[in-house]
């Protein structure tokens, strides 16, 4: 068929472009180093400088594996939300995970304050954050699926995510009233999104989480596919809907809790990444959009990430306003093409 | 004939906080393989109450429903799968499902866990399209096609899905006459030449008289079987609704206003 033949295509490119991609976020950023010293650090080789290969090995390559993560993470779990929920507006952030990820962070860290001393250390510590972050967006999610059992309109639910985003900025901001320059700063700076934070042992963490979010997202591939036609149909073609569904959602909270966890709350990689997938393979067959969305995910969030570093100038934008910038428009317009996905 | 669906004594309705609902009682109904079998009632007399119980999806106040001489609350949903398809009446989420594509999923019940078809799937699923004639449709998006054609690739999935028993609920409900006709005598064609039973539920009753070999009339008093001219002279017809201004024809076999 030739559809399969172009298929092929597609995905070879879209393999050299993050192979492109990986190389370019390694050797790019605020230091200019030559591409021979970037091989020559990443080979186990010597680099003319040691500051080179310092550079390279401890902060640009947790950085470039964690856009990676990152990318393909967040890009997955809006995949399963837009088929689950019906909707092609779904995503961590527009659900309002991430808001309530931020909620639980800013009562970490702005709320210490209130909390004795020796406790408050402990409140801030980077598991503490990790660990509040998660279970703010789990909540969020639970009561996302809460809402939307009761109320089978999809927009409602999207408003309802809305409507946390706003609660929890209200919380935030009330918070933030009450908290000192340096509680605000540490706060809004895991706002902006960092995907540089990283120590090793982090990324082992999240790599961990990842992988197995992408491998329960990779058993829900059959089970989303049958949910294209709605949940009655699935059933009647011998889905076990609530198993599949628990799976779904499992995948999507440790995905999106365990990366807004580690690099705070990034918007509209979920929900540009699977759109444009879509419409790059013109399919909704779920085989071809998980790894699609796989490459394009890691590509786009590679690519932000090298704008962020604003190569050969001293600044570094927030990664969360590179993708807003970014992906805003593909939303815009989305809504406005209002076809079919 | 082959019985693929029997009940017996079958009492359907809900159950709810505040008591117990009867829909109707003491069903004993009787699917045949290669039989056209309309099911026929007033709005809310409880066709879909009727429907959900004998597809295994709702649970009956008492008595069993039968599937291949095998009580149906015994199935896996899979092997349900493998001998029970439905059509809906929902309109379905939006995607960018190809006709194809579409009707291939009436094969998940058989594909592996990624999903991948077999050529035996393939054959299956070009089957499907022929017998429905939709191959010219094969590679349009689901939302480009009109409400009939849909309906027929709607129909050519659960053909695909390779059961001996397809219900359908209200499937001419959007279509003009034309295309009435044209499904009535699809479905009783796919009867004849698959020999699979296929029962599904009308408003469309002077069609539904002359071509379904057996119907199933829901009147609040009672549900009866049997075939058309046979409800017509024993006067079931003149129950369904209750409303001086219908009357029904016996000898034209049709409603008429008075």
């Amino acid at each position: 068929m030739a559809n399969k033949k172009r298929n092929t295509i597609l995905f070879v490119v879209l393999a050299l472009g993050l192979l492109l991609m990986f190389f370019a976020s390694i050797s790019l950023g605020s230091v200019t180093i030559p591409l021979k010293d970037v091989v020559a650090s990443l080979t186990g080789g010597q680099a003319t400088k040691s500051t080179w290969e310092y550079i390279i090995i401890n902060y640009r390559l947790p950085k470039t594996i964690t856009a990676v993560l990152a990318g393909t993470g967040l890009s997955m779990s809006g995949l399963l939300m837009q088929t689950l929920f019906r909707n092609p507006l779904a995503e961590p952030y527009v659900l309002g995970l991430s808001s309530g990820a931020s909620l639980g962070v800013a009562f970490v860290i702005l709320g210490a304050g209130f909390l004795p001393s020796f406790l408050s250390v402990i409140a801030l510590s980077s598991y503490a954050i990790v660990l509040a972050s998660t279970l703010g967006s789990t909540l969020v999610l639970f009561l996302v699926l809460i809402v939307s059992q009761r109320l089978r309109n999809t927009m409602a639910i999207l408003i309802v995510g809305l409507m946390f985003g706003s609660f929890s900025t209200a919380i935030v901001s009330i918070l933030t009233y009450f908290s000192t320059a340096e509680q605000l700063q540490k706060f809004t700076f895991w706002t902006m999104g960092n995907l540089g934070n990283l120590s090793w042992t982090n990324i082992v963490i999240l790599t961990f989480c990842v992988g197995i979010g992408l491998l329960l997202s990779a058993k829900s591939i059959k089970p989303l596919n049958a949910l294209l036609l709605g949940e009655n149909y699935a059933k009647s073609m011998g889905l076990n809907f609530k198993q599949a569904r628990l799976i779904i959602i499992l995948a999507t909270s440790l995905l999106s809790g365990a990366i807004t966890a580690f690099v705070g709350p990034i918007a509209f990689v979920g929900l540009a990444v699977p759109h444009i997938a879509k419409l790059t393979f013109h399919t909704s067959n779920h085989t071809i959009l998980f790894w699609s969305t796989l490459f394009f995910g890691s590509i786009i969030m590679l690519f932000c990430d090298i704008v962020s570093q604003m190569p050969g100038y001293d600044v570094t934008l927030p990664i969360n306003a590179v993708t807003s910038i970014i992906g805003a428009p593909v939303v815009i317009w989305l809504v406005m093409r209002k076809r079919n996905f | 004939m082959k019985n693929i669906l029997t009940t017996s004594n079958l009492n359907i309705g809900y159950k709810s906080k505040k008591g117990v609902t009867t829909i109707a009682e003491n069903l004993n109904l009787n699917l045949e393989a290669g039989k056209l079998i309309t099911l026929i009632g007033a709005n809310g007399i409880g066709k879909s109450t009727l429907l959900r119980t004998i597809t295994g999806i709702q649970k009956p106040l008492s008595g069993n429903v039968y599937l291949n001489e095998r009580n149906i609350s015994d199935y896996q949903p899979l092997e349900l799968a493998q001998n029970l398809s439905l059509v809906l009446t929902e309109k379905l989420p939006p995607s960018n499902l190809s006709v194809f594509e579409l009707v291939a999923l009436g094969r998940q019940p058989y594909t592996n866990w990624v999903d991948k078809l077999s050529d035996e799937d393939i054959l299956k699923v070009q089957e499907a399209m022929q017998l429905t004639q939709i191959e010219h449709l094969a590679s349009k998006k689901h939302f480009q096609i009109s409400d009939g054609q849909l309906q027929k690739v709607l129909i050519a999935r659960a053909l695909a899905q390779d059961t001996p028993l397809i219900i359908l609920d209200e499937p001419t409900t959007h279509l003009d006459l034309l295309h009435k006709v044209s499904l009535f005598k699809l479905l009783k064609k796919l009867t004849e030449e698959t020999q699979k039973c296929i029962l599904f539920s009308t408003h469309d009753i002077d069609l539904a008289i002359q071509l379904s070999d057996e119907m199933i009339i829901m009147t609040p008093e009672n549900i009866v079987q049997d075939q058309p001219c046979n409800l017509i002279s024993n006067g079931s017809f003149s129950n369904l609704f209750k409303d001086e201004n219908i009357v029904f024809d016996a000898e034209k076999g049709k409603f008429i206003v008075s």
